[in-house]
């Protein structure tokens, strides 16, 4: 329902493997401590200092975390941008405005009305929300379809959300905003083309 | 004299009042850190009762436990309890305690700031309890963002409990990281040059280092909030011109550095213990102060992190990521190091090293999970969730838990001079590593499964009953394990039989006393030439007792030590500390009073309290100083030193230093949060500006500039033999001119609660304000001590730190008033 290890759209699906890349690397690096950990409990020969800052402070501790982040970096970095709401043709705009408790969606495509609780997309297609607050600072997260952004009091952001098939997907608020956050939620339902079309002519219930 | 009398003699001296009365005027060192660190356990053991609450309510779904009013109280004060009344003040305990004992001298150098620091603390920490009490503690989870907390979404006296109760206990923070500073710069035995300290006194250095300047945006940030809530000036509301963001960015500020401030002394206290545990020197001491070094610059530039779902622009985002993730290095560099120790030496799996075997394992698990969450797009869907909850305490339980631990294992035959006889230790270990993990292993998953963190209760249908009910009972095993733990130092402490001197065999100086340590530490202070001066000189002790250090024949009633030339350690100055008093305790009673008003809304009574701090301050810094002049003091092997009465640079002159330091930094995050506002905020320009008047601006400035010229005056004809008391009245004068500079600025601007603009513009003014009259209140001590023939041509400490601070206030006001004026003028 929420699971960001269950992705549904592309962004989460990038972002989940990019967490099963870093769970392999962080298993190893991990390994490797420990293994380097038990070992210091075995007998051995004596060596110099000079050498063993070499190999444990510059080798270990410097150049190999600098070539492993590096790598990373660049990864999250690339990954980043490929999540971007840019401009395309096909995109399908919205608004998210969070107020304690629940979301009101809009439609620029249907400016003549609003949805609340449950924000309508049509499937395949990338959509930027823009996501607003009339009151405290919330967040907009669907896990199955993206990341978060925070609706921050006089500001729009704009997240980039697409989901792959039609369904309906939960989405919650992710900042905390005081005795009602616990049941802030709200559903995401991504329609097929047909029924997209139907929605936006206001004869979908 | 003989080691025992000399013993007797020094006892008299420096003991503080026998009983529990004994705590309320004791200045002593030994005796606060003990104080201190009591205290921080009682918070700890509440912090805990706290965690098991939470997990009590989050172990099965639909939980009737406790309602979110309880519950979002319950995981703020958590969160609050174990940042701010357990891990930094334990900090400062430790610190305290050793401090002087590893550095080779008698105390710290402001033995009665000590004590007003831990009153603060203690004073501060219980009316954080007594809102727990009531059922009105603060509930906006523990970085309180706006507008959540403010007045209008909680109108509630609960978040006013936060923000003044935590800056009240801020004060111990800045008044014991200003005396760590200067008594690990000044306060050591003569030979230890700063290559030759014991890397724990680096580490302790560093961390004072980055409270000085990571807690002032913090103490700002909550002193607008609060100026928000109680006198509705906008600076964190939108429409007014104000941005909740700057909030964060001040928090966070704080914040980041703040996680680094707890693990540094951990890590010191890893790098002392390890290569005891190991039996060899630690491997790689500079390189270990560079990392460290390193660690606390890079921490005051990732604070952007906490925030990488707030729409920061993908540029900014890019430059936080690469920085989060470079601090991984140094961090790795100290793990390898300490490893590379291991491979070295030949480790013991004494107790200590048990709860470090525990820091390796789980704290590298916290660290890797860090660098994940600064990979951006994960953070994306991580963020607020359980496996930040996770994260967080792999890095504050691995990284500070275990090695306090640790530590305290360690300390403990010195704390109590008895030996462990059980394996109660042992086997409370078990249990805290196998709870802790069993804890929040699995937690790191169900965040990825999509539970958000501070949520009160979820549904059966989210599929996180399993996790959340294992990691339940984990915490509970994990509980055992820490009362266990908290029972098995109990015992020791009545119990046990007493132990040798030195059980670990360890180099430093700490251990070359008799235990429990004697309420003047060493009965001579020693000769430092080496890192570990007990290893090359293990009967080091004995010889201190007979009196062959320095400063070994008692004298008068004094409690005298000597300070050394920072880099060097060359002995420079003798020091005759102030004896037991009740003044601290009073003084912090007072600006409890102080603190209180503002939380109850008793104004009338809050410029009583100030009035009552500026009196006994003024008594303070009366007591100490001579009405005659002192020749050089003969300290033993030859040397004979100056009274710090008759120096340019005496304690109160360092101290001021770094107390200035921080408030530079607070002054630093006002003008960053103006011009904040002024470039980013949605609400600008605001509706009326601030009507600029060059006379203003130039009465100021002829003021900021007479000030400093009319001091160096002063100090000059004092040095000569001269009356300096006319160049002082100028200088009063000058201070004058700022404050009614400051005080028109304040006057003039157009109404603060409609704008952020002229709300900032206020608080800049009233800054500068308060600072001249600090200035005018300091001149105008300075004219009663000279009146009163405390000073001398040789007697001239006092004129330096005056100085000081008249300096200061001439370079904020200048900048205040040309903020303030030059726009307008510019047109
Ligand atoms: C003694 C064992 C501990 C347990 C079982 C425990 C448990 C928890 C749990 C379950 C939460 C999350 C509540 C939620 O947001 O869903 C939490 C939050 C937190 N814990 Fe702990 N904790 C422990 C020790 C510590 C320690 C030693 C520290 C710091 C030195 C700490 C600092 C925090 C902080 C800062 C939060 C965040 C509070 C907030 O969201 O406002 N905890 N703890
Ligand atoms: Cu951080």
């Amino acid at each position: 329902m929420l699971s960001t290890v269950d992705p549904a759209g592309p962004a989460a699906q990038t972002i989940a493997t990019l967490w099963w890349v870093m769970l392999a690397g962080a298993s190893l690096i991990f390994a490797l401590v420990m293994v380097l950990l038990v070992l210091a409990f075995r007998r051995k020969n004596a060596g110099d200092d000079a050498g063993r800052v070499r190999a444990w402070i510059v080798g270990l501790g410097l150049v190999f975390p600098m070539t492993v982040l590096a790598a990373l970096l660049a990864y999250g970095l690339i990954v980043g941008e490929r999540l971007l709401p840019r401009e395309g043709p096909d995109i399908v705009k919205v608004g998210a405005e969070g107020r304690l408790s629940a979301w009101t969606f809009t439609y620029e495509d249907a400016p003549s009305f609003s949805t609340d609780g449950t924000l309508h997309i049509p499937a395949g297609r990338p959509v930027d929300v823009a996501v607003t607050t009339a009151d405290v600072i919330h967040s907009f997260w669907v896990p199955r379809l993206a990341g978060k952004l925070d609706a921050i009091p006089g500001r729009t952001n704009i997240l980039r959300i697409e989901a792959d098939e039609a369904g309906t997907y939960t989405g919650v608020s992710a900042e905390f905003s005081g005795t009602g956050y616990d049941s802030f939620t709200f559903y995401v339902i991504a329609h097929d083309a047909a029924n997209w079309d139907a929605f936006l002519n206001g004869d979908f219930e | 004299m003989n080691a025992l009398g000399r013993h007797r003699k020094l006892t008299a001296i420096w003991a503080s009042e026998p009983g529990f009365k004994g705590w309320f005027s004791t200045v002593n060192h030994t005796d606060l850190g003990r104080m201190f660190l009591a205290t921080a356990f009682f918070f700890f053991f509440i912090g805990g009762l706290l965690a098991m609450l939470i997990r009590a309510q989050l172990a099965t779904p639909h939980s009737a436990f406790a309602g979110p009013d309880i519950y979002n109280q319950i995981f703020t004060m958590h969160g609050t309890i174990m940042m701010f009344l357990f891990a930094i003040p334990t900090f400062e305990g430790l610190a305290v305690y050793l401090l002087p004992k590893m550095l080779g001298t008698r105390d710290l150098a402001f033995p009665r700031l000590t004590a007003y620091g831990f009153w603060c603390y203690a004073f501060g920490g219980s009316m954080m309890l007594v809102s727990m009490v009531f059922g009105i503690a603060p509930d906006g989870g523990w970085f309180m963002y706006p507008p959540l907390s403010g007045a209008i979404h909680s109108p509630g006296i609960n978040t006013d409990f936060w923000l003044i109760g935590i800056t009240f206990v801020e004060i111990s923070a800045i008044a014991a990281a200003v005396e760590i500073t200067v008594s690990i710069l000044k306060y050591r035995a003569p030979g230890m040059s700063l290559d030759k300290m014991p890397i724990f006194a680096w580490y302790a250095l560093i961390t004072a280092l980055m409270i000085l300047t990571g807690f002032p945006p913090l103490i700002l940030g909550s002193i607008l909030l609060e100026v928000e809530r109680a006198f509705g000036f906008p600076f964190f509301q939108a429409e007014l011109g104000g941005d909740s963001l700057l909030w964060q960015h001040l928090f966070w500020l704080f914040g980041h550095p703040e996680v680094y401030i707890i693990f540094l002394p951990a890590a010191g206290v890893i790098s002392t213990v390890l290569p005891v545990m190991c039996r060899t020197p630690l491997l790689g001491y500079g390189w270990i102060v560079a990392a460290a070094l390193a660690l606390a610059f890079l921490s005051f530039g990732l604070w952007v992190h906490h925030m990488f779902t707030t729409g920061i622009p993908h540029m900014g985002l890019a430059f936080f990521s690469a920085a989060s993730t470079l601090v991984a290095v140094p961090t790795g560099m100290q793990i390898f190091a300490w490893i590379g120790t291991m491979w070295k030496g030949r480790p013991e799996l004494h107790l200590p090293m048990l709860h470090l075997l525990g820091f390796f394992f789980t704290f590298v698990i916290g660290g890797l999970t860090g660098v994940m969450v600064a990979v951006v797009p994960f953070d994306w869907q991580a963020h607020d969730t359980a496996f930040i909850t996770a994260h967080l305490h792999y890095v504050l339980f691995g990284g500070f838990v275990f090695p306090i631990f640790a530590g305290i294992y360690y300390w403990m035959p010195h704390f109590t001079g008895r030996k462990r006889f059980f394996y109660l230790g042992e086997f409370a270990f078990a249990l805290v590593f196998i709870g802790f993990h069993v804890t929040f292993l699995a937690m790191h998953w169900v965040g990825l499964l999509g539970q958000r963190r501070r949520i009160s209760t979820y549904a059966p249908e989210d599929g996180w009953t399993a996790i959340n009910l294992i990691s339940s009972v984990g915490s509970f095993v994990l509980a055992i394990g820490i009362a266990m733990i908290l029972i098995d130092v109990f015992l020791h402490a009545l119990t046990a039989s007493r132990g040798r001197r030195n059980p670990w065999r360890a180099g430093t100086l700490e251990w070359a006393m008799i235990t429990p340590a004697p309420a003047y530490n060493f009965a001579s202070l020693p000769h430092v030439t080496d890192r570990n001066p007990l290893t090359i000189e293990p009967d080091l002790a004995v010889q201190l007792a007979k009196g062959e250090g320095y400063l070994g024949t008692p004298r008068n009633t004094w409690r005298e030590t000597l300070t050394v030339e920072v880099a060097s350690g060359k002995p420079d100055m003798h020091v005759i500390y102030p004896a037991n008093t009740r003044l601290p305790i009073l003084m912090s009673a007072v600006t409890g009073i102080f603190f209180l008003s503002l939380l109850l809304k008793f104004y009338w009574t809050v410029p009583v309290a100030v009035v009552g701090v500026a009196i006994l301050a003024w008594k303070w810094v009366w007591s100490i100083g001579r009405q005659d002049d002192m020749d050089t003091v003969p300290v033993g092997q030859d040397i004979h030193l100056p009274n710090f009465a008759m120096t340019d640079r005496p304690p109160g002159w360092w101290g001021s230093v770094f107390l200035l330091t921080a408030n530079a930094t607070l002054f630093g995050s006002l003008l960053f949060g103006f011009a904040f506002l002024w470039t980013v905020a949605p609400g600008w320009p605001p509706p009326d500006w601030f009507p600029p008047s060059v006379s203003a601006l130039a009465l100021g400035i002829i003021g900021a500039g007479l000030g400093p010229i009319a001091m160096r005056y002063a100090t000059q004809k004092n040095r000569n033999g001269g009356t300096p008391l006319a160049s002082l009245a100028l200088t009063l004068a000058g201070a004058v001119l700022v404050a009614v500079a400051c005080a028109a600025m304040m006057v003039h601007t157009p109404a603060p609660t409609r704008h952020a603009y002229a709300a900032t513009l206020f608080v800049l003014g009233s800054y500068g304000l308060f600072h001249a009259a600090l200035g005018i209140l300091m001149v105008c001590f300075l004219i009663a001590r000279v009146r009163c023939g405390f000073t001398s041509s040789a007697r001239r400490a006092e004129f330096p730190i005056v100085r000081l601070w008249i300096d200061y206030l001439s370079v904020v006001s200048v900048l205040i008033l040309v903020v303030a004026h030059l726009p307008g003028l510019m047109g």
